[in-house]
């Protein structure tokens, strides 16, 4: 059974269209790029998968399942924005997460911090930017999903710690999980992914394999997005 | 191993090319044992499926052959990778040549500049 599927999934905030009519499925054990420029659609399609947001009319199904306690059990979600609470502890986020999710693997958690160096005992408000970055994303692979949801991951962190997240997702990779990655740094991100969306003013642009459309076009995926999203 | 991957060619045949290289240049012996595809992909930086893919074209070729439960590993026939490597060579003659026409030498000419390198190499001079 497909991990994610949209039906005619529309989403407006008032009158103005941010989702128009998405149709997609996504396969277990795939890495897929959502891509897009800004305002494009890319975190609410991510936030209605969550159920954090609810469609204006269509569907998001995870599993088969409507967003809802069951699919927040099996969705692993990295927001754009950090939630962490500067005064927590890393020590206070890891009970946190296993209190949370049954699925969250502190062992791995706790290995993965290990090997960055950094401390459990480390107040968030005490770590740097792409530090907290790097603590949030392994608090969210270190679950056993079926669907990691990954809005922006690399943006605004050095290319010494987008390698590290890459490698993470890498490293995680699961065939019996997709993980979703929403971003526009595509040239960085590529060579990971499977497939990609490009997402056009709240429509499917185009869904194609990484490899296909290098074949097709005999571009990479990031000369490919310029040249649809030509300004 | 260095990677490299260009952006406008599908990366599995670029992962694949540089295994091949691997392979005949001996970094990667006949009979050997190759890496498993979750640190081939690490290594590399690339999407395991990718991996998957370039493993499979290789078994394809018979370059490569996999063992159910302890993984991939050299062909052992030698002959066979002295066939890719014969292919390789070829190839990149037939793209020196085609460039060195482009500049304007003939096949003579090209001929006749190869020895003369080498001369000038056992010479131990730097002037042509």
């Amino acid at each position: 059974m497909a991990i994610l599927n949209c039906n005619e999934l529309r989403k407006s905030y008032g009158s103005k269209v941010a989702l128009n009519g998405i149709n997609l499925t996504i396969e277990p054990g795939r890495i897929v790029g959502l891509l897009g420029p800004n305002g494009s659609g890319k975190t609410t399609l991510i936030k209605i998968c969550t159920g954090l947001l609810t469609p204006t009319s269509g569907q998001a199904l995870i599993n088969g399942m409507s967003p809802g306690p069951e699919t927040k059990a099996i969705v692993s979600f990295l927001p754009e924005a950090t939630y962490l609470n500067s005064w927590m502890k890393v020590s206070h986020m890891l009970s946190f997460f296993k209190d949370f999710y049954s699925d969250f693997n502190l062992d791995k958690a706790q290995d993965m911090l290990r090997n960055l160096g950094i401390s459990e005992k480390d107040a968030l408000r005490s770590l740097s930017k792409g530090t907290k970055e790097k603590v949030q994303l392994i608090l969210v692979m270190a679950r056993e999903a079926k669907l990691y949801l990954l809005d922006e991951p690399i943006g605004g962190v050095d290319p010494a710690a987008r390698d590290y997240i890459l490698n993470t997702i890498i490293k995680n990779y699961n065939p019996d999980a997709s993980v979703v990655i929403s971003t526009h740094l595509i040239y960085d991100i590529e060579q990971v992914l499977d497939d990609v969306i490009f997402l056009k003013n709240g429509e499917i642009a185009l869904s194609s394999s990484v490899d296909d459309l290098r074949e097709n076009h005999g571009m990479s995926v990031d000369a490919y997005f310029r040249e649809v999203f030509r300004c | 191993m260095t990677w490299r991957f260009e952006p406008d060619r599908p990366i599995y045949i670029q992962l694949q090319e540089q295994l091949k290289l691997a392979i005949v240049s001996g970094q990667y012996p006949p009979g050997g044992k190759l890496p498993a595809v979750r640190d081939l992909a690490e290594d590399a930086s690339v999407n395991p499926n990718t991996v998957q893919r370039a493993l499979a074209e290789l078994e394809r070729e018979m370059l490569v052959y996999a063992q159910r439960t302890s993984g991939r590993f050299v062909t052992e026939e030698s002959e066979m990778i002295e066939k890719i490597k014969t292919e390789m060579a070829l190839k990149l003659v037939d793209e020196f040549v085609s460039k060195m026409a482009a500049i304007g030498y003939s096949k003579d000419e090209t001929n006749a500049m190869l020895t003369k390198i080498e001369e000038v190499e056992e010479r131990g001079d730097t002037q042509l």
